[in-house]
C-alpha cells in the first residue's frame, strides 16, 4: 500500500515544495460504507489527503460528497472501513473527536456568530483567560498573529457582522486552522464570493498548502478547481470513481467521469421530441435582456416562444438554477428587463410574473413548494387562490371538478383531495404542484428539476405531460441535472456554466457528449480570453 | 407480516384504503380538541366538588344569574383577544400589544363619555365606541406594517405598541382614573339579550363570524399557508405582505372590542391596569386551544374552548379558597400541567416513566446471575 502511495505522490505535478512527508499520507479513509435505511449513501469509498496539497473532492448532487466529509468529521459515524490519521487508526464518534485529530471543517453557511468581534470568533471555547475572567487583548493578539500569518488585514477586535460574508468565510478559515489543523475541510466555501474574494481565498488556502496543511476542497466551479487543486478523487451515486492528479486529467473527462455513464449508450437514445422549427416564427412569449444579479448570474439574454421547451443544461451552480429564479421575479434582478408581448418591466417579485402568466417550479420542493400541513386540495388551488385573493374564493363546485380533473389527468396517489400533502410520495407532489400551476393557466412554466427524487414512474409522467403542455402552445423552460432528460424534451438547448450562458443552440440532434464538451471546452478558450473576470 | 397475530395492533392504526383515512384524519382534528375539553371539565368537576351549587342556574328578572354565567360573561374580553391572537399566531407571528390596545380603547370610548355634555346619552356611548375601535384599527396597521412591511420580527414590532400603548392610554386620560356614567356603555359588560349577558353575546358573534369569514373566504386557507410555508407561499403569488397586515389590524380591532367591554364592566378606565397582562391569557388560551406558535394550521374553537378554560381557572381559584397570594403560581402550574398534556411527546415520555419502575428491580438480578 506504501508503495503505491509513493508512487502516486510522484507524480508530475506535487504542492511547489514538496515536504519530505508528502509520500505519506495524512488521513486515508479506507473503504468506507454509510447506510441510511435502505438506501446506501457510500459504498466502499476511499479517499486519501496527503500534506501540502489541495484535494478536490468531485461528484455531482447525491454522489457522496458530504457523506464522504462528514464521515471524516464525525457527524456520521461509518458502517464499515476504516479511517487511519497520522498511522493510527481512528473512530470518531463525535465531531469533537474529528476536531480533536486535527480535522477542521468550514462549511458553506458561516457558522459564526455575526455580533462577536473577529478575534472572539476564532477564539470562541478557548479564549486566554486572566483572573478569571478573559483576557481581551492576549486575545485580540493571538488572533492578530494569526491572521496576519494568513496574510489578512483584518482587525480583530471589529465585529465580525460588519465585514462581508467573503472575509467572515476567511475568518472562519482562520479559527479553523488555528486549532492546529492537519487537515482543512472547505465545502463549497466561494459559493457566494465573488472573484476578488475567491483569489483571496486562494491565496490563503495556497499559504496552508505551503504549511503543510491537506485541504479538502468542494466546489462546483471547475474553474476553481483546475486553479487550485493538485489531486482529485471523484464520487458518484455513492461509489469512488476514480483519484487523479488534476494535472493530468482534462476537463472534459472530469465531466464524463462525474456525469459517468457510457456516451455510447448515451448517443443512441432516441428523442421523442423532435426540434420543430414553428418556434422561431412569431414574437416571443417572453424575452429578457441583460438579465443580471450579483453572485448567482452574468448579463443574461433569452427568448421563451409558444410551444417550445428551452432545456437549461449545466452542473450544479452553473446558473442554471438562478437564471430560472430571476425569470420567474423569485429573486430580483440587478439589471436587466423583461419583456413580455405587450410590456417591458422589471420583476420584483413572484407576483408580477404569475399576473403576467409565467409559472415556477423550484427545484426545493419541500421548502419552496409543498404547504405540508394542508391538504393536497389547498396545495393545488394555492396559487389560482392566491391571484383572486382571499375575497374571491374559488366556488365549491369549480374547487371539486378542478381537483379531480387534475387527480386523474397526473393520477396523483392516493386520490384523495383531502389528503394531507406532507404524507405524499415526492412524485405526487410534484405532481400537486405541477397541477398548482398548470390550474393558473400559464403561457410560460419554469420547471427546474421536477423530476428529482421521484421514482420512476411519476418521472415518465411528468416528461410526457411536458411534451404534452408544450404541443398544446405552452412555453417550457426546463431544467434538469440528468442531460438525457434534458435533450430528450428540449427544442432548444442554452448551456449554463459558472453562472453564464455559455451557448444556446437548437437542439436538431444534440447528443450528450456534445454538450460536455461545450460545458468542458469553453472554459480553456474562456481564460485564453479574458483570463479573470 | 407474520407476527400480526402475536403483536396487538394499535387502535389508531392508518389503513391502507381511503376511508379509514378519511377517519383518522376527523378524529385526529376532533383529538386535538379532546384535552382542552377534558382539562375543561376537570376544572368544572373540581368546582363542583368545591361548591356544590356551582351549576346552578337561576333566572331573575328575566335573565340569568349563576357562576356558569358569570364564567361566560367573564370570558368575552379574553376569547375576543385570543381570537385576534389566534389569526397572528397562525402566521407564526404574536401581538404582544393587545392589553395596551385594549387600554387605550377604553380610555379613548371614556373620556369621549366624561366630555361629553350628554354623558349618558346611546349616541355618546356609540360615537365614543367607534372612535375607540377607529383608533385600534390604527394601532393595528401600524402593528402590521412594522411586521408585514418593515420586517421587524413580531415579538419586538408588537413590544414598541406594548409599552408605548400604556403611555398613549396616560396620556388619552391625562393620568387619571376616568369614571364615565353611561348606561348603555355599562350594558356592555352587564347587559342582557334574550337572558344571555351581552357581553357573551357579543363575543360569540365576533367569533362566528370570524370562523365564518376564514372558513368560507379563502382567507384562513392563506393565513395557514402563510404561516405553513412563507416561502413556498410566495412563490405560489400569495400576497403575504396583506395577509399579515390584515391579521395584525384585525388582532387591533378584538383587542378594542375587549377593552371597550373591560372598561364598560368597571365603568372606568385605569389606563395602568386595564387589560393588564391580557395579551398572556389570550396566546395562553390560544396554546391550550391547540394552535401551534410555530404557526400553521389554527383553530379557532380550540381558542374559544381555551379562553374558557382560563377564565374558568381564575373562577376556581377564588372558588376553591386558593390564597390569593399563591394564585398566580398555581395558575402557572395548572397551566404548564395542560400544555404537557396536549404535548404528544410529554404524554409518551410519561408513559415510559409509569413502565421503567419494573426496570430497576429486574436488573440487579440479572447482574446478580453471572456474578
Amino acid at each position: 500500500m506504501t508503495t503505491m502511495d509513493t508512487d502516486q505522490a510522484a507524480a508530475p505535478r506535487p504542492a511547489p515544495d514538496a515536504t519530505p512527508d508528502a509520500g505519506v499520507p495524512v488521513v486515508e479513509m479506507q473503504d468506507i460504507s454509510i447506510t441510511f435505511g435502505a438506501v446506501r449513501a457510500l459504498d466502499q469509498v476511499s479517499l486519501r489527503l496527503f500534506p501540502g496539497e489541495v484535494h478536490a473532492l468531485m461528484g455531482e448532487n447525491g454522489a457522496g460528497k458530504s457523506t464522504m466529509i462528514k464521515a471524516l468529521t464525525g457527524v456520521y459515524t461509518i458502517d464499515s472501513g476504516r479511517i487511519v490519521v497520522g498511522g493510527e487508526q481512528v473512530e470518531f464518534g463525535t465531531p469533537a473527536a474529528s476536531q480533536a485529530a486535527g480535522i477542521s471543517t468550514v462549511y458553506q453557511e458561516v457558522n459564526l456568530v455575526t455580533n462577536l468581534t473577529v478575534a472572539e470568533n476564532m477564539m470562541l471555547g478557548r479564549e486566554p483567560r486572566r483572573l478569571g475572567g478573559i483576557n481581551t487583548r492576549a486575545m485580540n493578539r493571538k488572533a492578530g498573529e494569526t491572521l496576519q500569518r494568513l496574510g489578512l488585514d483584518i482587525d480583530p477586535a471589529s465585529l465580525l457582522g460588519d465585514h462581508p460574508i467573503a472575509i467572515q468565510q476567511l475568518v472562519a478559515i482562520a479559527r479553523a486552522v488555528d486549532v492546529e489543523a492537519r487537515v482543512l475541510i472547505l465545502d463549497e466555501p466561494t459559493s457566494s464570493l465573488d472573484a476578488d474574494e475567491v483569489a483571496k481565498l486562494f491565496e490563503v488556502m495556497r499559504t496552508l498548502r505551503d504549511d503543510g496543511v491537506a485541504i479538502v476542497f468542494v466546489s462546483h466551479f471547475l474553474d476553481q478547481i483546475y486553479e487550485i487543486s493538485d489531486r482529485m478523487t471523484i464520487l458518484r451515486n455513492g461509489r469512488l470513481v476514480e483519484e487523479r492528479m488534476v494535472s493530468e486529467t482534462s476537463q472534459l473527462e472530469l465531466v464524463k467521469l462525474m456525469i459517468g455513464r457510457e456516451l455510447e449508450a448515451l448517443e443512441q437514445i432516441d428523442r421523442e421530441v423532435a426540434a420543430t422549427d414553428s418556434a422561431d416564427t412569431g414574437a416571443p412569449v417572453m424575452k429578457v435582456l441583460g438579465l443580471s444579479r450579483k453572485g448567482s448570474l452574468e448579463a443574461t439574454d433569452l427568448e421563451l416562444h409558444e410551444g417550445e421547451v428551452v432545456g437549461l443544461a449545466g452542473l450544479l451552480g452553473s446558473g442554471r438554477t438562478e437564471l430560472a429564479r430571476l425569470l420567474f421575479g423569485a429573486d430580483t434582478a440587478d439589471t436587466g428587463e423583461v419583456q413580455f408581448r405587450s410590456e417591458r418591466r422589471r420583476l420584483r417579485s413572484p407576483r408580477h410574473a404569475i399576473d403576467r402568466k409565467v409559472a415556477f417550479s423550484s427545484e426545493d420542493r419541500k421548502a419552496e413548494g409543498v404547504i405540508g400541513d394542508l391538504t393536497v386540495a389547498d396545495n393545488m388551488l394555492l396559487a389560482l387562490q392566491a391571484s383572486r385573493g382571499w375575497l374571491r374564493p374559488i366556488p365549491q363546485s369549480t374547487r371539486t371538478s378542478l381537483v379531480q380533473e387534475y387527480i386523474e389527468k397526473l393520477d396523483i396517489r392516493p386520490a384523495d383531495p383531502q389528503a394531507l400533502m406532507r404524507n405524499l410520495s415526492g412524485g405526487n407532489q410534484q405532481k400537486v404542484l405541477l397541477a398548482r400551476w398548470l390550474i393558473t393557466r400559464p403561457e410560460v412554466l419554469i420547471l427546474d428539476e421536477p423530476t428529482r427524487g421521484i421514482d420512476i414512474g411519476a418521472k415518465a409522467q411528468i416528461q410526457a405531460t411536458v411534451a404534452e403542455l408544450a404541443r398544446q402552445g405552452l412555453s417550457v423552460v426546463f431544467i434538469s441535472a440528468e442531460l438525457e432528460e434534458v435533450l430528450r424534451l428540449s427544442d432548444r438547448l442554452v448551456v449554463m456554466r459558472d453562472r453564464r450562458k455559455i451557448a444556446e443552440r437548437r437542439n436538431d440532434g444534440v447528443s450528450v457528449s456534445d454538450v460536455l464538451e461545450i460545458i468542458a471546452g469553453e472554459a480553456r478558450q474562456d481564460q485564453e480570453a479574458h483570463p479573470r473576470d | 407480516m407474520t407476527d400480526t397475530l402475536t403483536r396487538p395492533t394499535p387502535s389508531g392504526s392508518p389503513g391502507p384504503s381511503q376511508a379509514p383515512q378519511r377517519r383518522l384524519r376527523a378524529s385526529s382534528s376532533t383529538k386535538a380538541l379532546l384535552w382542552p375539553v377534558l382539562a375543561l371539565v376537570v376544572l368544572l368537576v373540581v368546582n363542583v366538588v368545591a361548591t356544590p351549587s356551582f351549576f346552578d342556574l337561576r333566572i331573575q328578572d328575566g335573565h340569568l344569574f349563576g357562576p356558569l354565567v358569570d364564567i361566560a360573561r367573564n370570558s368575552a374580553p379574553v376569547m375576543l383577544v385570543a381570537l385576534g391572537m389566534t389569526l397572528v399566531i397562525a402566521t407564526r407571528g404574536i401581538d404582544l400589544s393587545v392589553g395596551a390596545i385594549a387600554a387605550i380603547a377604553g380610555a379613548v370610548a371614556c373620556v369621549h363619555m366624561a366630555g361629553s355634555s350628554a354623558e349618558g346619552a346611546f349616541a355618546t356611548a356609540a360615537v365614543g365606541c367607534f372612535t375607540a375601535l377607529a383608533v385600534c384599527l390604527v394601532l393595528g396597521l401600524w402593528n402590521g406594517f412594522l411586521v408585514s412591511v418593515v420586517g421587524i420580527q413580531p415579538i419586538i414590532a408588537t413590544l414598541v405598541l406594548m409599552v408605548a400603548g400604556r403611555g398613549l392610554a396616560q396620556l388619552v386620560t391625562d393620568g387619571q382614573i376616568t369614571t364615565v356614567n353611561n348606561d348603555s356603555f355599562s350594558n356592555l359588560a352587564s347587559g342582557f339579550v334574550l337572558a344571555v349577558p351581552l357581553a357573551t353575546v357579543v363575543a360569540v358573534a365576533v367569533v362566528a363570524l370570524t370562523a365564518l369569514v376564514t372558513r368560507r373566504t379563502a382567507l384562513g386557507m392563506l393565513v395557514e399557508s402563510v404561516g405553513i410555508n412563507p416561502e413556498a407561499s410566495r412563490l405560489a403569488g400569495v400576497r403575504s405582505r396583506t395577509i399579515i397586515w390584515t391579521v395584525y389590524v384585525f388582532s387591533g380591532l378584538c383587542a378594542g372590542l375587549a377593552g371597550l367591554i373591560i372598561a364598560a364592566n368597571t365603568r372606568s378606565v385605569n389606563a395602568n391596569s386595564l387589560g393588564l397582562f391580557i395579551e398572556l391569557d389570550a396566546i395562553l388560551a390560544v396554546v391550550i386551544g391547540g394552535t401551534s406558535l410555530a404557526g400553521g394550521r389554527f383553530s379557532i374553537l380550540g381558542t374559544v374552548i381555551g379562553a374558557v378554560f382560563i377564565t374558568t381557572l381564575a373562577r376556581t381559584i377564588t372558588n376553591v379558597g386558593i390564597p390569593s397570594e399563591a394564585n398566580y403560581l398555581f395558575k402557572a402550574l395548572v397551566v404548564v400541567a395542560v400544555c404537557l398534556l396536549q404535548s404528544p411527546r410529554a404524554r409518551a415520555a410519561l408513559r415510559v416513566r409509569r413502565v421503567r419502575p419494573a426496570a430497576p428491580s429486574s436488573a440487579p438480578t440479572a447482574k446478580a446471575g453471572p456474578a
